[in-house]
């Protein structure tokens, strides 16, 4: 089971809501998932005639929603985005995101610090999507943010765990779950996630924008159930060379085997 | 600098030469490499691209799901007021019309906004002719706290103003300013626009500079197709495009695609630009900026919208009226110009799910920023 603040969840996906067609193909999606967490933007909720028509069927799925604060630019606008997910949804969860950069959407690490640091002061669950940089998430740690959310590349963009040299930093230093959030686009690159030791994926991109939604999304929740496995069963360790079968040292406890010294090196090595 | 300074040292002659000579063999390298790429954009805007429209479209519309996902958010056009002191030879609120003229007042917003949060709309583009003493800043500041309080995203489309202008609107809720250089064609420029303010060619194509240094957050460009050789205008779109993108970082952009349309005392295009040259625009654009948000309006016939909706289109209006007044009264006779798509939000709706496209309402939440 994986513990983020006081909730604990059995599936290590979680999903998000965006991009999918219709309604319907969401709810399946994510039905199919198993997903027990899932995202959603403030900006999209429309409470104006005293209801969301998406909220509703999100709520009837049991899921625990996420508000994301999707859009904010800065520490000031995510503030008042997580605070109005309270007044609206009952929940002080919130998915901080800030990135000012509507290219790439690679987020500000200085306005996340700042806009974390309060919220955690606040009693919010902060969960700050950031780049895969190992100090600042020890920093987004310090401040008491209840998980950390690194890149593996650029939001939608489906390439994979681009930085995985630093993610691997990022999970060997946290002492919370590392969420590995955006760029993941397929469920291989979700499994490898999951061997390398992440607490958890968030797929949202690589689900929606798939042929058969459904269907990928109980890929990604095979993918990660065996990727978990796989980590909890200890992968073998990589090496760059082969392990020989017959060993060159073993003359050193076997004195019955007779290796010649090469001579040439000895008086090189001695002048 | 601003981007009047970039633009001179363009070479549109030459632009052109290379937009017509372009050869297979360079569109489909552009295909290979269109992310940020002037020359790309310049190769699949070129003639020879019209023979690859197919590969761009599938491309264009893998990208466009991609990052904007099966969404297509909807806006309406408010029409504030059809008073203008230019005289422009496409366009039926020329001064010298003898068209009725008005100007909505406080009640009459109120009551257009009414009939539009009523149809779901919560996105609104305020447009107004270009009168700056009549429909002004005064007349902006007294009418935004309606508009404001109603809708969560609000964009204008009214006269270029200077920086300063820009920042009170800001500070009223506007939250994107589109301005439309209508060519980029100089020459043309001057042919077209015979009388008023509207005539200072640099001051229009500065506009988007003074936009984003004031803080406003989407600027909206645009050119008017048909009134010059669209290719051309399209691709220094694009240079304005990229100028901007590199200028101001944080600052979103569309742009609005909008071909010359019949009105009151209006010309005829002098290049017409066929649906199939459409949709290699739109498809160039997306390939060459694939985070950029691209309008369709209901100038376009309701087939050929349909169509285009999972090519590169990520925001269009529908049950559109391009008359101040225009929802309380359709018939008033005001239109800046004719509609092809007269369809009901509802229809349009059913179609965008039909063809497996979500109808956004909602995509912005004022307070963040006006609270």
């Amino acid at each position: 089971m994986l513990t983020i603040a006081d909730h604990q969840f059995s599936s290590r996906l979680f999903t998000g809501t965006g991009k999918f067609a219709d309604h319907n193909t969401m709810l399946q999606a994510i039905a199919s998932s198993g997903s027990q967490l899932v995202t959603l933007a403030m900006k999209r909720i429309d409470l104006t005639r005293g209801h969301d028509n998406l909220l509703g069927p999100l709520q009837s799925l049991g899921v625990k929603l996420l508000p994301n604060t999707a859009g904010a630019r800065n520490a000031k606008e995510a503030i008042f985005a997580a605070e109005l997910a309270y007044e609206m949804l009952g929940t002080k969860w919130i998915k901080l995101e800030i990135h000012p950069d509507p290219k790439y959407l690679l987020p500000d690490p200085i306005e996340t610090l700042i806009a974390a640091q309060y919220l955690c002061e606040q009693g919010y669950i902060v969960m700050p999507y950031v780049h895969a940089d190992p100090v600042l998430c020890r920093r987004l740690e310090e401040v008491g943010c209840a998980a950390v959310m690194p890149l593996g590349s650029p939001i939608g963009s489906n390439q994979g765990l681009a930085t995985e040299t630093f993610l691997r930093i990022i999970i060997e230093q946290a002492t919370i779950p590392v969420i590995i959030d955006a760029g993941i686009g397929a469920p291989s690159q979700a499994c490898r996630a999951m061997e390398m030791g992440a607490a958890a994926v968030l797929v949202n991109t690589a689900i929606a924008s798939s042929a058969y939604p459904q269907k990928m999304a109980k890929c990604f929740a095979d993918a990660v159930a065996t990727g978990r496995q796989a980590y909890l069963a200890g992968l073998g360790a990589v090496n760059h060379h082969a392990d020989a079968t017959s060993p060159l040292t073993a003359f050193l406890t076997d004195s019955s085997i007779k290796v010649p010294i090469p001579t040439a090196h000895i008086m090189r090595d001695s002048t | 600098m601003t981007y009047s300074t970039v633009f001179s040292q363009l070479a549109p002659d030459a632009l052109s030469m290379k937009l017509y000579s372009t050869t297979a063999k360079e569109v489909e390298l552009a295909l290979r490499n269109p992310s940020g790429n002037i020359d790309s954009l310049l190769a699949l805007l070129s003639p020879a691209a019209m023979a690859y429209i197919e590969p761009m479209a599938q491309q264009a519309a893998q990208l466009t799901r991609q990052r904007f996902g099966a969404n297509i958010g909807l806006f309406l056009p408010l029409y504030l007021s059809n008073l203008c002191a230019n005289e422009c030879d496409y366009c039926g609120f020329s001064m010298s019309n003898k068209v009725k003229r008005k100007t909505l007042t406080q009640e009459e917003l109120a009551a257009e906004i009414a009939i539009i949060k009523q149809r779901g709309f919560d996105s609104i583009l305020l447009v107004s002719g270009e009168h700056e003493t009549k429909v002004g800043m005064g007349y902006f500041e007294s009418m935004l706290p309606i508009v404001n309080s109603a809708f969560n995203y609000v964009a204008m489309e009214v006269q270029p103003l200077d920086t300063h202008q820009y920042q009170r609107l800001g500070q009223l809720g506007v939250d994107a300013v589109m301005v439309y250089q209508e060519t980029y064609r100089p020459h043309t420029y001057a042919k077209h626009h015979t009388r008023g303010k509207k005539q200072d060619f640099i001051y229009r194509l500065d506009t988007p500079d003074r936009v984003a240094k004031a803080g406003i957050d989407k600027i909206g460009l645009g050119v008017l197709l048909g009134l010059d050789d669209w290719r051309l205008d399209a691709l220094l779109m694009g240079f304005h495009l990229d100028y901007l993108e590199k200028t101001y970082w944080r600052n979103r952009y569309s742009i609005s695609l909008p071909r010359l349309r019949p009105c009151t005392g209006g010309i005829t295009p002098k290049v017409e630009l066929t649906d199939a040259g459409l949709v290699q625009m739109i498809c160039a654009f997306r390939l060459f900026n694939p985070q950029l948000e691209i309008s369709l309006s209901t100038r376009e016939l309701p087939s050929l919208r349909d169509n285009l909706l999972p090519l590169g289109i990520t925001h269009m209006s529908a049950g559109s009226s391009t008359q101040p007044g225009g929802y309380m009264t359709p018939d008033s006779q005001l239109d800046q110009f004719e509609i092809s798509d007269s369809r009901s939000v509802e229809q349009v709706v059913t179609q965008m799910k039909l063809r497996g496209i979500n109808p956004v309402w909602k995509d912005w939440e004022m307070g963040w920023v006006k609270g």
